[in-house]
């Protein structure tokens, strides 16, 4: 059974038809132009390897912290506290009308998991240099295990926000039942910009230095400390959904507090710029794959 | 058929970009013009998918280039060559690291690289945390390991360390951990660079047994070392690369043979061309080490039966000391064979004039043991506890026993340890039972 299932899926390299009566698996390898397939398959035949090396990400995040998870937390958490000081009560940001601290944490939540994929993704690469020199295995699942190890922290948050609703007395309505929906746009836009940024990574270390400032940029892009009602035309408020992450952070206030902006058009505006994202990235991470080992 | 193939190489070529210095600039302009452009040329090259690094890529090199052949299965294959040789290349390229430029290759079965020991161990996470990180790292099935889980960690003898994390492991345990997951491995080709290179000597021996009951299971593997000897025991055929080509394939005897004779080697000799920074100080400065044979070549390798001549050449910038050049020679697992001491009555207790002075010493054959040797070089004043240069490990070679049934070992050819294996002279008294 072993065998035969390894057979079927060859882990390494595309299979000649395997004519002979040999059970066993062909790999060519040769010399590849321009634009090359995903290959998913191999990258499912290699979901243990994803397993792991998210796992190990987890367990290696927080060690030799005080804190340790407690990070997880602290950040949000804080940034949602500064905010409602100076924007909420300071500068009287409007809010939709949920009391402002909820508003802003809500789309923090969402944030930091957006934020740490593509910080850890962005890295992963150069990070594990070591590994892409010294074994074959799918590279995307280096930038991939890089934001799934990001829900751990994600769900500590999450839980510190249904402790908030409990406070401020806000029963989820059905819409909560999307939240998972919003959750996944979050990790297909952090994923697709951490493909195309990992990738660079590599041959220009620039990026390491620029991913900061985009993170900074983004935020304030981002419906995060405002409500995007604050655009009044419709059409506009449609376009603002490109930055996905406008999407997400209004599809989780709409989903968990009830309020906020109506998210049909935003959403399919920001869903199918994650999506292009997305795509465009994972073909341009396999395009320069194979420089990877030369270059890193 | 195709049948008992596992791998073939057809005209497999990886060429190398290496960056080229830059031209000066004429004017400032092109400078600053430059500086603004550069970036901007090279995103553009960059989303061309164009492997570029930060500096103009224009000089290439081929760390291989045509090579051919073929390994069927079952069959156990050495690689040499010297350091750049595109040994490792071969290897990456094989195991789908990195893609070659030109040509193919074709992986018939499973393949297994393990080209550094511990590929992956994380210092925070223990022992056991590391086997299945670093298992599925090299392509084992969760169950693969849960399996094998115990008999990796007795071979490892980290029995007791297994929860601790890999940061409080001495380093040979850590390698000893990496060796025995990756010995654990049943891929249908195995494909191994210098991993023996590590690690305390008997637990090479316990590697080298390992690797060589995988030979004998039938599993194909190609094995890259600098060592002569294991090379000669575990592999029947061996490859010698140089310079990205195929110099010579055949049984390994010959092929070793050929390498050794070959002067392909570098680390046989060195010189300090810089008088200022060579070893040494106001009194004498060393110039050169290296080893030769009897007819005055470099050699990195030598005959197991043949004298073999250490010779250093220095320089005595000030006249009326008394000097004597002396070598420590340490195997590869760090014991000291011996020291030599110059006794050479013609400058034993004489002060030396100014000059260049060249120094052999004659190891003779059939003394050193098989294995690679390192030599240091050093000069003193008697009596006074002045040494002008000592320069560890100046230069390495190996003694290769081609175990042709002449040698100390005679028709032994188990593993014969030992820091000297002298072919000594026996003398057997007889005395016939009376009743007979």
């Amino acid at each position: 059974m072993e065998i035969e299932n390894l057979v079927k899926h060859q882990p390494i390299a595309d299979m000649l038809s395997a004519q002979e009566a040999d059970d066993v698996p062909v790999t060519r390898i040769e010399p590849s132009t321009g634009w090359v397939s995903l290959k998913l398959r191999e990258l499912w035949q290699y979901r243990e390897l994803l397993y792991f090396l998210t796992w190990r990400d987890v367990k290696v995040r927080y060690k030799q912290t005080v804190l340790g998870a407690a990070w997880a937390i602290i950040q949000p958490f804080f940034t949602m506290a500064v905010f409602s000081v100076f924007f909420g009560q300071l500068a009287q940001i409007p809010s939709d009308d949920i009391p402002y601290p909820i508003f802003s944490y809500t789309a923090l939540v969402p944030w930091s998991f957006f934020a740490q994929g593509l910080r850890q993704s962005s890295d992963s690469l150069v990070g594990g240099a070591h590994l892409i020199k010294k074994v074959y295995f799918p590279r995307l699942a280096m930038p991939i295990a890089s934001v799934f190890s990001g829900v751990v922290d994600f769900t500590l948050a999450f839980i510190v926000l249904l402790g908030m609703m409990l406070f401020y007395g806000i029963v989820p309505t059905l819409n909560a039942l999307w939240l998972p929906l919003f959750l996944l746009l979050a990790l297909v836009t952090s994923l697709g910009s951490g493909l195309w940024l990992s990738a660079m990574n590599v041959q220009f270390r620039d990026v390491h230095y620029t991913v900061p400032f985009l993170i900074q940029f983004w935020m304030f892009v981002t419906p995060i400390a405002y409500p995007s009602s604050l655009i009044e035309n419709r059409l506009a408020r449609t376009l603002y959904g490109i930055n996905p992450m406008a999407g997400v952070v209004e599809g989780f206030r709409w989903a968990l507090l009830g309020k906020g902006t109506a998210p049909g058009p935003i959403t399919i505006a920001s869903s199918l710029a994650a999506l292009a994202l997305l795509v465009s990235g994972a073909f341009y991470f396999r395009r320069m794959e194979k420089t990877f080992a030369d270059v890193v | 058929m195709m049948s008992d193939i596992a791998i073939r190489v057809e005209n497999l070529s990886k060429q190398y970009h290496i960056g080229k210095r830059q031209e000066s600039y004429r004017t400032l302009r092109d400078t600053l013009a430059d500086a603004f452009t550069a970036p901007f040329r090279r995103a553009g090259k960059l989303l061309r998918g164009q492997a570029t690094g930060a500096a103009e890529l224009d000089a290439a090199i081929w760390a291989l280039k045509d090579v051919c052949f073929d390994v069927e299965r079952g069959e156990v294959v050495g690689i040499i060559g010297r350091n750049g040789a595109g040994k490792s290349t071969l290897l990456k390229i094989l195991s789908c690291i990195t893609e070659p430029t030109e040509g193919y290759a074709e992986i018939h079965g499973r393949v297994g690289s393990l080209l550094e020991v511990g590929t992956g161990f994380h210092q925070e996470l223990t022992g056991r945390e590391n086997v299945y990180l670093n298992g599925a790292i090299l392509g084992m099935k969760r169950g693969e390991i849960d399996r094998k889980f115990d008999e990796i960690v007795t071979f490892a003898e980290v029995e007791k360390f297994i929860d601790t994390p890999v940061k409080h492991y001495s380093s040979g345990m850590r390698l000893r951990l990496g060796f025995a997951v990756a010995a654990h491995l049943e891929p249908e080709i195995l494909l191994i660079d210098e991993v023996l290179a590590v690690g305390d000597a008997e637990f090479q021996k316990k590697c080298l047994n390992k690797m060589q009951d995988v030979g004998q299971q039938g599993r194909t593997v190609l094995f890259v070392s600098h060592s002569m000897p294991a090379i000669t025991r575990l592999c029947p055929r061996t490859i010698l690369l140089d310079a990205g080509r195929i110099l010579e394939d055949g049984p390994s005897h010959k092929v070793v043979g050929a390498y050794l004779n070959s002067g392909l080697g570098t680390t046989a000799k060195r010189e300090w061309p810089d008088l200022a920074t060579a070893p040494g100080d106001d009194v004498a400065r060393l110039r050169a080490v290296r080893v030769r044979t009897k007819d005055g070549q470099t050699t990195e390798a030598v005959d197991i039966r043949e004298p073999v001549g250490l010779e250093m050449e220095f320089e005595v910038l000030q006249p009326n000391h008394m000097l004597f050049p002396y070598y420590n020679v340490y195997n590869q697992e760090g014991i000291k064979v011996f020291s030599a001491i110059d006794q050479n009555p013609d400058w034993k207790g004489r002060p030396r004039s100014t000059g260049q002075y060249v120094s052999t010493a004659w190891i003779p054959g059939n003394l050193l043991s098989e294995g690679m040797l390192f030599v240091g070089a050093a000069l003193r004043t008697p009596n006074r506890k002045i040494r002008h240069f000592h320069a560890r490990e100046a230069v390495a070679f190996q003694v290769i026993d081609s175990m042709d049934g002449n040698s100390a070992r005679g028709d032994f050819s188990g593993r014969m340890s030992g820091a000297v294996r002298p072919l000594l002279e026996w003398d057997t008294q007889y005395t016939p039972n009376k009743e007979e």
